[in-house]
Formats: C-alpha cells, structure tokens, sequence
C-alpha cells in the first residue's frame, strides 16, 4: 500500500512535466473552455463523445501498450450501457407513469413484448448500488472469461481480434432478437439524463480512467506489458506467467469501457444494440489509432477529432464521410502509425515555448528504424569490432 | 418434437438442408478467398466482402446487358469470368499500393483493409445507389425440381453447388498440382529461401492476394442467383467467412470445406426451429466456444516448431 | 553417486514430432558448477534438448530432474522459477525499454500481477542491477534504448538479464554466434566468471571458443548421445570424427 501512495506522489505518474502539461491543457478544454464556449447541444455532443474517449483509453492499454487487439470493446462499453439503461428504465417505468399498459410498472417495450412480469436479470437493476456493482464486475467477469479460454491457450494477435469481433457480433445479434428482454433493435430509449452537470462528472470519471492507466503503465506492470508486445517468450522465460497480465488488463480495459457506456447512456438517454456490434467497437479502435495508440490523452484527443468531424460531415456531406473514415483508417496505419500524439511529440520538441517541457522526457518510441549518428556513438566504447549485420533489420521487424 | 411429425421433420432437414447448401457455397467461395490469403499469407483481408461485392455487382450488370440483348441464358458464363477478372485485378492493386506494406503488421492490415471496405463500400453507394439490385436470372435457372411431393429444391441453389465444386477443384489444382501453388506454398514455408531460389516472392504474394480476391469475385456470381445485392452484402458474410477460416484450421483445403458445410447447415437447419437470429446466435457460440478449446481450429496439423 | 547430487539429471528423455524422434532416450548428468557444452551437427537435436528442459517444448517420455524436482510437468514460468534461466539463439531483448530497464525487468520480485503493480525501484534492485551491468560490460550504456545495442551487446545483454534472476542452471544456445573475435574472448571470460556458483549449458559450433569454456563436452548426433567427455578426449572419438569433426 505505502507503495502506492508514494507513487501516487511522484511526479512520474504524471509522466513529467509534459504528461503535466498535456493533462492540465485537456483539463482546462473539458472543464472550462467547452463549457463556456459553445452551446448546450454541441456541449452534450462533447459529452457522449468523451463517453467513448474511455474506450479509446482502454485501447490504449490493451491495444497500443499491450499489443492484443480487441475488435469486441463494444461488448463491454455495451454491458455498462445496458447495465445503467435497465436501472433507469425501472426508475422511469413506476405503476402510475406506465398505467395505460396492459401490465403497469414494466417497461414499455416489455409491455409491446406480451411480458407481463420484468425477467430476472432485471431484478438486480433495480437497486443502484447494484446496478454500479454490476457495470463494473459484469463486464471484467466477462472479459475474464474470455480471457482465460484464449490467454491460458496461448491465443492472441488476429485470432484473439477475430473472435472478439465474433462475440461482439453474437451479442448485438442476441440483444436485437430478444426484443421483450432487451428492446430490441431501437434498445432502450426515452430515459431521464443528468442535464447540466453531467459532462463534468463524464470529465472527472475519464480523468480517473487516465491516472489509474497512467499508474499501471508506470510500473513494473507497465513495463512487462511493453516487453510482452515485444518479445512474449523471452518475459514467459523470465518467470512471469504471461497469461495472468493479459487476462488482467483486458479485464481493466473492459472495466474502463464499461464506464464509459454507462456514462454513455446518462448523457446521452438511451442505449442500443448499435453501440455493441461490429462497426461501433471497431471504429473506436480508430479513435484510439488516431489519436495515438501510446497516448492516453491522444486518444480522447483522437476520439473528440474523428467524433467531431463525423458529425460535421454527416450534417452536411453524409456522401464522403465514409469516404474519408475509410482513408483515415488506411492512412493512420500507413503513415502515421503513432497517430496525433506521434505527430505532436515529434513537432512540439523542437518548438522554443515547449522545449523546457520535454526536458526530462526521452525521445518517443520510433517505429522507423534509425541509423544515424548516435549508433556510432553507442558503440564507441566497445573498441573496434566487426559491423553487427542484422542490428538494423531487427528494428524493422517489431510493431 | 415440436408439432412435427417425423415425415415432416424429414422434408424439412432435406430442404433446409438444400437452402443450406446455397449458403454453403457461397462461404464456401468467400472461405476459399481468404483462406489462401490469411492461411498462405498471415493477412486478415476485411475487405473481402467487399472483393464479393465486385464481382456481384459485376454479374448484375451483365445480365441487365444479357437481357436488353437477349442472350440471358447464357450470359452466366461470361459474367463469373469478368467477375473474377474485375476482383482479381483490383485486389492485384491493392496488394500493390497497400498491403505489402503491411506485411510485418497483421493487426494493422486487418484496420487498413477495414478502411478500404468502408471506401469502397461508399463507391458502390455512389455507382449503383443504396437500394438492392437484382440480377435478371436465365429462365432455366429459375423453378424447382421435385423429387417428391412435399420435397422443393431449387435450380439455382444447385447450380451455384456444381459452380463452387468446380472452383473448389481448381484451387486445389492449383495450389497442390501446378507450379505455381507450389511456389506459393514454398514461399509460406521460408520466405528468405524461396526468395533465395529464384523465386520471385513480391510478385508471388501479389498473385495470391488477387487470387484470393478474384475467388471472393466468383463468389458474388454466385452470390446473385439467391439474393440481392446491396453495398454492405459484402459485411453480412465477413466474419462468417472468417469463422469458417479459423474453425477449418486455416492452411487446410479440407477443413475449410467442411466448415463451411457445417456451419452452413447448422445455422440453416436451426433456423428453420428457432428464430432465424437465434440460430445464427447458436451456431456462432458454439464456434467460438469450441474455437477456446481447441484455438487451431478442427483440421490443424501438428507441427515441430 | 546417486542422481541426488547432480543440479540437473536427464533421464531416458524421448521427444517424437509425427514419429520422427528428435531426441533419442537421452540420458545426461550435469554436475554443480558444471560448465557443459553440447555440440552436434545441425539437426542433432541440442536446440530441442533446452526446450525440454526449460518447458517449451513436452517431452514425449522420460525425466528431466532439477535440483530432485521433477520439471517435465511444470509450466515455463514455474521452470524459470525454480531456477533454470534459458537464452535463446537470437538475442532476444525487449528493443523498446532502455538497457537499465532490460534487466530490472528480469528481477525476481514482482513477478505477480499485483506484485508488478506495487514493485518499487529499491536500492537493492538498483545495486543488483549496477552488479550485473558491470559483469556484461554495459554500465556506460544503462540509459540507452536497447535496439540501439549493437549485435553482441544484445548478446550480454540477454546473459545479464538471466543473471538477474540468479539462476541455479543457465542454458544459453549459441552465445557467440554473430560475434566478433574479440566479443568471442570477453564472452569467454564472462561464462568461466559466471560459472563460479552455478551450472551452466552451453550449446555452441565455434570450437575454438568452446575450447576455452568447456569443462566436459556431450556430442548429440540424431538425438542420441555419441560421446561424452573433456574436449580432447572428444575430439579423438572416431565416431565424432565421423558424423562432425571430420568436415
């Protein structure tokens, strides 16, 4: 424990003065200058897209740090959805507002359904601290099961991302067939939202997401997972059961998710299989690419830009978003692999006002190999020796 | 069971199970597409439907042609072999401009190709608009023989089963009995010693991505003659094509056969008792919960590594 | 002497691939502070043999012994833990974390899931980590990105991370491949220090280097062992001379 809170102390945890910087900047865009500079509708905007922000975030640990590919963050942020769309369509559905149904005092879609008693598994969900019990432990419960069966099997890369995609598609088939259960295909709707002030609790809770990733990334944990995306076998040779660390930050990465569902319904007042599927959880993967996959404030930067600009263009040219969506997927992986927060961290070092904020922060993971100068340098001190042939292809081959 | 009575129950397996087998070859045909791309080449290809699409739109457009001149009957032949030309040369762009450069990083393949589905996706929108076309299908194609009263079994279904039996038989030719399958396989194994050997093995991995695609072309053919095509048809058969991969253990000819007759037959069959979208939900948990036991699919060989 | 005083007794070990027998009821003893060289021409079966041992590979009948304790059973990681570190052919180093991380990384505490979220850079992981640096020859070079290291700097670097873990046994396939003469020389020096208090395995093809290093030398040949041995009395084997020195 006393080693947390020292931790919690360092400045490392912050990642430096410009993780610092970076946080008090988005901090200060969050909490003050959206709110106070644009409307109410395009504030609510802000909030369900920084809904999906904790996905991203949880992509950056698992995807970008990690290197396990999940094509299912659907399914989580969709357990936390539905988990907090139940409780507040119970809430909505009393027997005096739902009187003119054939059964009062169920939901609505039930009612359409001929159900005529709320099924057991919303029996939970009418108790909040239940239903916050339940959008935290569900999802990782879930994810632990998941990964267990693959992770203990030594299955990952494309064919974890597959079969991810697959549960993801099984779920939001399940959800929209059982339309007395679930709502079917229009989900769950006209539920109550927090106005006003529920951006800022959205802020607060993704800035807890960030500090607790942030903390995991900078620990030993951290580093394994580095090395684990590097080389598997050599850390499985080191004495680490490689399997406990993925299974535990796929369930971190599906708690994370989950959250931002649940926020997610409150700001937004509804939940739908739409949010489950193949496309939803796969299009957050772009959030995350764009902004960064190594950055965890890229990726809300990420997923605000890629939100922000497919609302503009499906306002006024519906025709090129998916036009530009696509090249964006290609040329993120193509170009920019490092997304946003790449670009940015190669650019702003050199400018003169953010150089004293990268002072104590090494040179970004690179995904080129480079041979310059400084490898001459490095093998000064060994005397003179054969050239090493393969230092350069090595480099080349990871990512 | 269920209100039927045995004789009942009999028609409906034969039925279902000929609907089936229209389903089944068209995963069949998808299956074999990405099959030799992922199982030869390590690239997830989520731009395969997409691949089914071209040559579906292709077939459509040819039959329109067909009828306004009047060769209906026989314009099939023409159109699968334009279908795959059309597929096979833009994936032999693709592979060109996109994927080599990917090779090392199959997870970012599989987002890149993603992109590419949603891009051409659009394209196909903006050409052909966003309802369904049909193709016009020759007479002969249409109606249904019946070997019994109470048994329907239509034309076209096994006319496309003849079609992907066909294919099914020259891939195999082609990857275990010509030279240049043999290169492809040789390539598979080691890289650097068949690149050493003379092989040519940029240009190899370039033939076998557009073959792969101009497969996914013929597959839209066939795709015709039992629906309709729109410009997301390509996305409802993406990862049953990739479950039929995985579940026949993806380097095996075989497997994917008879993986895709599987789950082919046990959603169509289960279909026909549960709602159509609790089948597809049965069928695919119990791929996946088999594929968490047993992660190397049904037909993999056990290898020295 | 009974099998109890070796570190390391391989019994009748058998691994078949598809029939093919890639080692052939092998029987081998390693004592304390042994080092152990095991040459054989390509295909003998040697880099088959650390599999077995280490776990990444089940064996298809037979014993592998470690310290008394049975090892065919256990997992790599619970291997590792008993003591047996393992270095593979090509150096493998985590390229993206600095020479200093590299072997805290390979620090036996916090190897749990909750041990790694709690683990805290203590003087002691420091000192160990100093220690090892200045074994491999890398202490001017801690703060560097691993990848930059040039190919027999990885090399060490990889033989350091395992001594990190102080590990009873060491197996290391093919040290020096790769190297330069002069590598090849401090490579010696570090393995014949390194050997002081522990077992160590060696599979190598450069016999002049493995002239220097070995205390007694195992010829594989097809899975099987052919002669055993000081290095001397190998080479005057007709039998090695036959299948390996020969050429």
């Amino acid at each position: 424990m006393s080693a947390i809170l020292s931790k919690l102390n360092s400045s490392e945890l912050l990642g430096g003065k410009k993780g610092v910087l970076g946080l008090a900047v988005l901090a200060a865009i969050i909490f003050v200058v959206l709110p106070l500079g644009v409307d109410i509708f395009r504030l609510n905007l802000v909030g369900k897209y920084l809904t999906y922000a904790f996905v991203a975030v949880s992509l950056v640990l698992l995807w970008g740090n990690g290197g396990i590919l999940s094509l299912g963050q659907g399914i989580f942020f969709g357990l936390g959805g539905y988990g907090m769309a139940m409780f507040m369509k119970l809430e909505a559905s009393d027997p005096i507002s739902t009187k003119i149904q054939t059964t009062p005092g169920i939901p609505d879609f039930m009612d359409w359904n001929q159900l005529t008693a709320i099924p057991w598994f919303w029996e939970p969900f009418k108790s909040l601290p239940l239903t916050i019990l339940a959008i935290l432990v569900i999802p990782a419960l879930f994810a632990y099961i998941i990964g267990f069966a693959m992770f203990k099997r030594r299955v990952g890369g494309v064919y974890f991302a597959i079969i991810t995609q697959a549960i993801a598609l099984i779920l939001s088939i399940l959800i929209v067939g059982q339309q007395g259960l679930t709502g079917g295909v229009n989900g769950i709707t006209d539920l109550k939202t927090m106005l006003g002030w529920d951006t800022r609790v959205n802020g607060i809770l993704l800035f807890g997401c960030i500090l607790l990733s942030r903390y995991i990334l900078t620990s030993k944990f951290g580093m394994l997972l580095l090395a684990m995306r590097d080389k598997e076998e050599r850390v499985r040779f080191s004495g680490y059961d490689v399997s406990d660390f993925k299974i535990f930050i796929f369930c971190i990465a599906a708690m994370i998710s989950a959250i931002g569902g649940a926020m997610f319904t409150l700001q937004v007042g509804f939940m739908s299989p739409s949010f489950v599927g193949i496309v939803p959880s796969i299009e957050m993967v772009i959030f995350c690419a764009v902004g960064g996959r190594i950055s965890l404030i890229g990726a809300v930067y990420g997923t605000l830009l890629v939100n922000y600009g497919k609302t503009f263009f499906s306002e006024t040219y519906p025709e090129l978003w998916l036009f530009l969506m696509g090249g964006l997927f290609m040329a993120v992986v193509m170009f920019f692999p490092n997304g946003l927060a790449g670009l940015w961290d190669q650019h702003a070092r050199k400018l003169k006002f953010m150089k004293r904020f990268y002072d104590d922060t090494p040179e970004p993971e690179r995904f080129e190999p480079t041979l310059s100068a400084t490898k001459e340098a490095v093998e000064a001190p060994v005397a003179k020796k054969e050239k090493p042939a393969k230092v350069a292809s090595m480099k080349g081959a990871k990512a | 069971m269920f209100g039927y009575s045995m004789a009942d129950i009999g028609n409906i397996v034969v039925m279902q199970g000929f609907s089936g087998l229209s389903m089944f070859t068209v995963l069949l045909l998808m299956a074999l597409g990405l099959a030799i791309i992922f199982g030869q080449m390590g690239v997830i290809n989520m731009a395969h439907g997409e691949f089914m699409a071209i040559g579906a739109y292709t077939t459509v457009m040819i039959s329109k042609l067909a009828a306004n001149y009047g060769f209906v009957n026989y314009y099939f032949v023409f159109a699968i072999v334009i279908a795959f030309a059309l597929a096979f040369a833009v994936g032999y762009f693709i592979e060109f401009i996109m994927i080599r450069h990917l090779y090392k990083r199959p997870l970012d393949t599989l987002l890149a190709t993603w992109g590419l589905s949603l891009v051409m996706q659009q394209i196909f929108r903006s050409t052909f608009g966003a309802k369904e076309v049909s193709a016009e299908l020759p007479e002969w194609m249409l109606g249904s023989f019946k070997p019994t009263p109470d048994i329907d079994i239509p034309i076209n279904g096994v006319f496309v089963m003849f079609l992907a039996i066909i294919v099914t038989a020259g891939v195999y030719l082609f990857m275990f009995r010509s030279r240049w399958g043999l290169r492809v396989r040789a390539t598979v194994q080691n890289r650097v010693m068949a690149g050493a050997v003379g092989i040519n093995t940029a240009k190899v991995d370039r033939m076998t991505f557009a073959l792969g695609c101009g497969i996914a072309g013929i597959a839209g053919a066939a795709f015709t003659t039992i629906a309709s095509t729109g410009p997301t048809t390509g996305t409802l058969y993406i990862v049953d094509s990739f479950m039929v991969v995985v579940f026949g253990g993806a380097a095996s000819l075989m497997g994917t056969i008879a993986s895709a007759f599987g789950i082919a037959q046990a959603q169509s069959i289960l279909q026909f008792f549960m709602t159509s979208s609790m089948g597809k939900v049965s069928t695919l948990l119990v791929i996946v919960g088999i594929l968490m036991m047993k992660p190397e699919g049904l037909f993999a060989s056990k290898l020295r590594k | 002497m009974s099998n109890t005083d070796f570190v390391l007794s391989i019994e009748d070990l058998t691994v078949s691939f598809d029939g093919f027998k890639a080692v052939d009821n092998l029987t081998m003893y390693i004592d304390k502070n042994e080092l152990r060289v095991v040459i054989g021409p390509n295909g003998a079966g040697k880099t088959t043999v650390l599999d077995l041992i280490c776990g990444k590979t089940k064996s298809t009948s037979g014993s592998i012994k470690f310290r008394n304790k049975e090892l065919t059973k256990l997992s790599e990681h619970e291997i590792v833990r008993e003591g047996v570190g393992r270095k593979f052919q090509t150096p493998s180093i985590y390229e993206n974390l600095s020479v200093y991380q590299n072997l805290e990384v390979s620090y036996p505490k916090g190897r749990g899931v909750f041990g790694s979220l709690t683990f805290k850079r203590t003087a002691e992981v420091e000192a160990q980590v100093r220690k090892v640096a200045e074994e491999i020859m890398l202490t001017d070079l801690l703060d560097l990105e691993a990848a930059l290291l040039s190919h027999g700097q990885k090399q060490w670097l990889e033989i350091g991370m395992l001594l990190m873990q102080d590990p009873e046994l060491l197996m290391l396939d093919e040290p020096v491949a790769g190297m330069s003469a002069k590598e090849r020389d401090q490579t010696a020096e570090l393995l014949n220090k390194i050997c002081n208090n522990r077992s160590v395995l060696v599979i190598e093809h450069d016999m002049e280097f493995v002239k220097k290093i070995a205390h007694k030398v195992t010829v594989l040949h097809q899975g099987k062992i052919l002669a055993e041995g000081s290095m001397d009395k190998v080479q005057e084997d007709e039998k090695v001379v036959e299948v390996y020195l020969g050429h």
